[in-house]
């Protein structure tokens, strides 16, 4: 097992932090987000709102307003929730604020619902400007986290609470806005993102023992999404199958969609992704109650294929 | 009379006359785009005057200078008044004035700091514009820049719970480069403020979360020059003026009539509210 996102989140935030335009706001969770390190080491640069999330949004847009490099900090719930604050004060004025949830999905665990962030994607996908990068492993988030000091625009990075396995080669490169195929295959793909990566690959292994050849996609940039990737699966394969720990309204399922049904893209298309409020239990119990871990995802899509074979 | 008073005098007489002006282009500009919000424009353009020709230090041909001071309308619905302060200073072709509202135009019937260069902040929904100036605040004092920031606020807003977040916040943080300011017209959208939600008594609670409150007659404009620059003097705290109005000022049968928070003139209504502001009637 890897590191949590969060955890390499808050190292990464750390070594970019002498770029003096980086400032990096939290509402009371400096531990649960990592950001105490950043804090210890430029406390000048750091802010506490207190459980304040709309007021730490717009202190984040002022800030970027200003030629600041705010990173907005809190469970992913209670950033992405305060919604009317991000469509105002962060998406339509273009403010150039990295909104930080951590504590993203059911893999939360055993604090059940109310900290779990289920829709956030679904809402921060239909916001113009803003961008999604809801990264796999440790990696990948410490890449992701070095290109987005200069990335321009809102973006939304997406994190776990829990720790996930380590999927990407130690010299990963990231590529905003590029899926990265981890696996080939002819009968199915599988698109994944974030914590869900891992359960995708688990899959392929169970549908190869039983003769099903499964591609695996990790969609590490839900928005904007890399249509070429789905169109060319959907020419490949035929069949799609997309993974996430978030509702499966509204978020990557919902986009893979979009592009197969309105581009010239023909696949069938299997979303897997929560269908009702999460709940307690350990991440792993929960991923398999709810569907989306390896042993599951793998069912449902043999379920899929035989069912349209 | 020392030159000084003389000096003040002129300034005074100068602002006021600005303060007119902007009510008659505001009301023109309403009655030309159709809809808007003529009530709360008017109780705040002799502060908008004061501000935009007294106490920012702006560059209309550089809006995005450096070292300007940043203005926030808050209560973004009254913009308008803001259009014809910006109009008058040179920020753009005063002919753009006809096109509030209109489709394509960058004169929004609420704000969007991404079509008009020197709109600050991009407001309407209200309550959050004091955060955002916070945030301001707060990057000129990382870079420990002179210029300060300015926050106009509504008192039906003041409402809203993310005010009371960023009322909290700003003097804790020591944010003495911002101002905010409350435009006290005493009726909302379809009541007076006191008889939906009471947001009484204003200066004790500001008092109460630690900002320095200075309470005037929002309509004095020997008041409205003081109180900016006795913000601007102070050091530790943020001010808020609480800014004592009447919506609809400047035509008696606007005056705090929730009717006039949220309609356009039509052309009858509007030839006599122009004379009213101009002194003919």
């Amino acid at each position: 097992m890897g590191a949590a996102t969060r955890d390499a989140f808050g190292e990464a935030i750390v070594r970019s932090g002498e770029d003096e335009r980086i400032v990096v706001l939290t509402g009371d969770l400096r531990d649960s987000t990592r950001t105490e390190n950043f804090a210890e080491k430029f406390p000048e640069r750091f802010v506490d709102v207190g459980i304040a999330e709309r007021n730490l949004l717009g202190i984040a847009s002022g800030l970027a307003l200003s030629g600041k490099i705010p990173w907005a900090a809190s469970f992913a719930c209670f950033v992405a929730g305060r919604f009317e604050t991000l469509r105002v004060s962060v998406a339509y004025q273009e403010a150039n604020v990295r909104i930080v949830g951590t504590h993203s999905g059911i893999g939360v665990g055993e604090d059940g619902y109310s900290q779990m962030a289920l829709e956030d994607m679904a809402g921060l996908r239909a916001l113009p400007n803003v961008s999604i990068v809801n990264p796999c492993d440790a990696v990948e988030t410490e890449r992701a986290v070095e290109y987005l000091v200069d990335h321009v625009g809102p973006v939304y990075l997406r994190l776990t609470r829990q720790k996930v396995d380590d999927v990407n080669p130690a010299a990963y490169r990231f590529e905003f806005g590029k899926a990265v195929q981890l696996r080939d295959g002819s009968d199915v793909a599988i698109f994944a993102t974030g914590a869900t990566v891992q359960e995708a690959l688990k899959a392929a292994e169970v549908l190869a023992e039983a003769g099903v050849s499964a591609r695996v996609v990790n969609v590490h940039t839900v928005k904007p999404l890399d249509e070429d990737a789905v169109l060319a699966a959907a020419a490949d394969c035929g069949a799609l199958v997309t993974v996430e720990d978030h509702s499966a309204m509204g978020g990557l399922g919902s986009a893979v969609a979009e592009v197969l049904a309105t581009g010239d893209g023909r696949a069938r298309l299997l979303i897997l992704g929560t269908r009702d409020f999460g709940e307690s239990g350990s991440a792993e119990e929960l991923y398999e109650q709810h569907g989306i871990s390896g042993a599951r995802v793998a069912e449902s899509t043999r379920q899929f294929l035989e069912k349209h074979s | 009379m020392d030159t000084k008073k003389e000096a003040t005098d002129e300034l005074l007489s100068r602002l006021t006359d600005i303060a007119r002006e902007l009510r008659v282009t505001d009301i023109e500009m309403i009655s030309e785009a159709g809809s808007g919000h003529p009530g709360g424009t008017l109780s705040a353009a002799d502060m908008v005057a004061a501000l935009f020709f007294h106490k920012l230090r702006l560059r209309p041909d550089e809006p995005d200078w450096p070292d300007r001071d940043r203005f926030i309308l808050s209560k973004g619905h009254c913009i308008p008044i803001v259009y014809a302060a910006m109009a008058k200073r040179g920020f753009f072709d005063p002919g753009l004035l006809k096109t509030l509202r209109k489709l394509g135009s960058p004169l929004q019937g609420h704000p969007d700091r991404t079509r008009l260069p020197g709109v600050e902040a991009s407001t309407g929904s209200l309550g959050q514009g004091l955060s955002v100036a916070i945030g301001m605040a707060l990057a000129g004092k990382l870079d420990r820049a002179s210029w300060r920031v300015y926050c106009m606020l509504g008192d039906g807003e003041v409402q809203a719970g993310q005010v009371w977040e960023a009322a909290m916040f700003a003097p804790m943080h020591g944010l003495d480069n911002l101002c905010a300011i409350l435009d006290h017209n005493q009726v909302q959208q379809t009541r007076k403020v006191a008889e939906i939600l009471d947001i009484g008594p204003i200066v004790d609670k500001w008092r109460a979360f630690n900002w320095h409150v200075l309470d005037i007659d929002g309509h004095d404009m020997a008041q409205i020059v003081d109180a900016l620059d006795e913000a601007d003097a102070l050091s530790g705290k943020p001010t808020l003026i609480v800014s004592r109005t009447v919506k609809g000022k400047g035509v008696s049968w606007m005056e705090l009539n929730p009717e006039w928070h949220g309609k356009a003139p039509d052309a009858e209504q509007t030839r006599r509210a122009l004379a009213e502001l101009r002194g003919e009637a």
